[in-house]
């Protein structure tokens, strides 16, 4: 054969090279692409900033409100039968949570416990938003009457009883409430008509000083709270040996279905839209269809929450908050009054969601198969109008989503001296 | 002998047509791969468009109003705009012949064109720096993906809107 005759064989081997080798130019070694991998990065632990201050709370960072605050959640003496503190609902053995459809406190309430682990990043406390500070959180169930069930003044006279050198220190001095006619034990603006009567029967400047002492007490409880936080996952280490292109390592940290699951996560799946960043959440609101809890009241969700946080003396712009003007942006432009906010909840993070069933705002999903039920068929929601749309993701699609959900199973990273009821 | 003598120009005429046929074989080959890799060509061009936002929407930060009254340009305090991260931004207003506008009064709003919804907070004009320049804020963004910041200006009793496209990673 001559060059001539052979010349097109050359050509076309060399076209055929090219076009094999065509499409994986400019690709990574591993399975994601470079968009994907920014993705898995935002989602990964290691992008988690350091906790910034809370300026509503100038005791936030305080040690000594820290302890004082780890002391004031373990204890029951803070209820109306003496039987309930925070840990009552938020066991550090359980993730800060309860495991029940709603939260047991003195009564039954109409909504699921939520963790506490990494709230101190969100802007917005409760399902509802209805608070917007880690400290005003703390406060609220002290007088909800199916909580704990006390009044403030009642919790005033505990601390002047029980931990005054340990608030004078922090706090500087309590006011004078040995004249209990003047500083009534049960007093505060609750559904108690009698504790409610008295509170409005106390002098302005007496209800202000109970307040600022109740307020006081939340900031020390969101001064413990601020420790609680989550640490790595299968799933980030799986994301570090990613970004280091260690191929081999990423491998053994994630099955070829969790990767699935993963890639069904951040794609057709759309669970970004609303669980992501480092804590799987953007601590916004959405109305996601769930269905009503049977024999409880209408939930509106943010609707209702938005108008409670705004008229909250506890809230970000009120006498009791640390914060300058400046620092209250989340709440002066907030959403309120409109319509798409009817039926709209908070999604909570996703870290150690495999462990912490039931699922949703009342506990309505006893397990990860019914929340993905439901997302892959998106219902008509039961109040206001749900953004869902239908995945059409097939039953092999949702076991690999479950797997992958499983991954984000990690340890606390918090020192364990935290976790556990102090000594009194 | 003979049959040697007449069998020479046969052999040469059925080499010649075997090096014809390897020929044809050897186009066919080449064209398939033209063929393939014009495939892979499309196929790469059509996956490099998927990874990206929809190429019809202007991304730039100055633009000028739907009705042509104003050329408007916006910077974020924070860079590049996060997600989940409430922040204010400054937008410099000027008419089309560049003067600066003044005493104009905005109205913000934005929309993910994809997902049908906006944002998660109600942004506003709070402050005149002069100059042009107003302070916007409460600007928060609660997803990646397309979004469209709209800025709705009456100034001298004339009304306009412009609309800024984002997208956040």
């Amino acid at each position: 054969m001559t060059l001539r005759t052979r010349h097109p064989l050359v050509l076309a081997l060399v076209l055929v090279a090219l076009a094999a080798g065509f499409p994986a130019c400019g690709a990574n070694p591993h399975p994601w692409s470079s968009k994907e991998r920014t993705t898995l990065q935002s989602l990964w632990i290691g992008s988690l900033k350091p906790l910034p201050p809370d300026p509503s709370n100038k005791y936030g960072d305080d040690l000594r409100a820290a302890r004082l605050g780890q002391k004031l959640f373990f204890d029951t003496r803070f209820s109306s039968n003496g039987k309930v503190a925070c840990a009552t609902c938020h066991h550090p053995d359980q993730l800060f949570q309860d495991g029940l459809p709603l939260a047991i406190g003195v009564g039954t309430t109409t909504r699921r416990t939520m963790t506490i682990i990494g709230t101190a990043y969100s802007p917005w406390f409760f399902w509802d938003g209805s608070t917007d500070s880690q400290w005003s959180q703390a406060t609220d169930p002290m007088e909800g009457p199916d909580e704990h069930g006390g009044t403030r003044g009642q919790y005033a006279h505990l601390i002047a009883d029980f931990y005054r050198t340990e608030y004078e220190a922090i706090f500087g001095p309590l006011p004078d409430l040995s004249n209990t006619r003047r500083f009534p034990i049960v007093a505060g603006p609750v559904e108690n008509q009698a504790a409610s009567k008295r509170w409005k029967e106390m002098r302005p400047e007496n209800r202000m000083s109970v307040s600022r002492v109740y307020a006081n007490m939340g900031k020390a409880i969101a001064a413990y709270e601020r420790k609680i936080m989550p640490g790595p996952s299968r799933f980030d280490q799986y994301v570090e040996a990613v970004l280091k292109d260690d191929l081999r390592n990423a491998r053994s940290r994630l099955t070829p279905h969790e990767v699935a699951g993963l890639r069904l996560f951040i794609g057709k799946g759309e669970c970004t839209k609303c669980h992501n960043g480092p804590l799987f959440t953007n601590n916004d609101f959405h109305n996601t269809g769930v269905p009503a809890a049977p024999n409880l009241p209408e939930d509106t969700g943010r609707a209702k929450g938005a108008m409670q946080v705004l008229k909250d003396e506890f809230n970000c712009l009120g006498p009791f908050s640390d914060a300058s003007r400046d620092d209250c942006a989340e709440l002066r432009f907030m959403v309120v009054g409109e319509k798409r906010l009817v039926g709209q909840f908070k999604p909570p993070s996703l870290r150690n969601v495999a462990e912490r069933a039931p699922y949703m705002h009342a506990g309505q999903f006893k397990t990860l198969e019914e929340v993905l039920g439901h997302y892959n068929r998106a219902p008509a929601a039961p109040v206001g109008k749900s953004e869902l749309k239908p995945l059409g993701l097939t039953d092999t699609e949702i076991a690999d989503l479950i797997a992958f959900l499983k991954t984000l199973t990690g340890p606390l990273a918090t020192e364990p001296e935290w976790l556990v009821s102090p000594k009194k | 002998m003979n049959t040697s003598q007449e069998s020479k120009p046969d052999t040469q005429i059925s080499r010649r047509e075997s090096r014809n046929k390897r020929g044809i074989i050897w186009w066919v080959l080449g064209s398939l791969a033209v063929v393939v890799l014009v495939i892979a060509v499309v196929v790469a061009i059509r996956m490099a468009h998927k990874n990206s936002t929809p190429a019809t929407p202007d991304f730039a930060t100055t633009r000028t109003s739907d009705r042509r009254l104003y050329k408007v340009s916006f910077k974020s305090a924070l860079e590049p705009i996060p997600i989940n991260e409430i922040h204010t931004w400054t937008i410099h207003l000027e008419t089309s012949a560049g003067k600066p506008v003044e005493n104009a009064k905005i109205l913000v709003d934005g929309l993910m064109p994809e997902h049908g919804h906006g944002l998660p907070t109600q942004p506003q004009v709070t402050n005149y720096l002069g100059n042009g320049d107003y302070t916007v804020e409460g600007m928060k963004f609660q997803m990646a993906g397309w979004w469209q910041v709209n800025f709705h200006i009456t100034a001298d009793g004339k009304s306009d809107k412009v609309t800024f496209n984002l997208t956040l990673i």
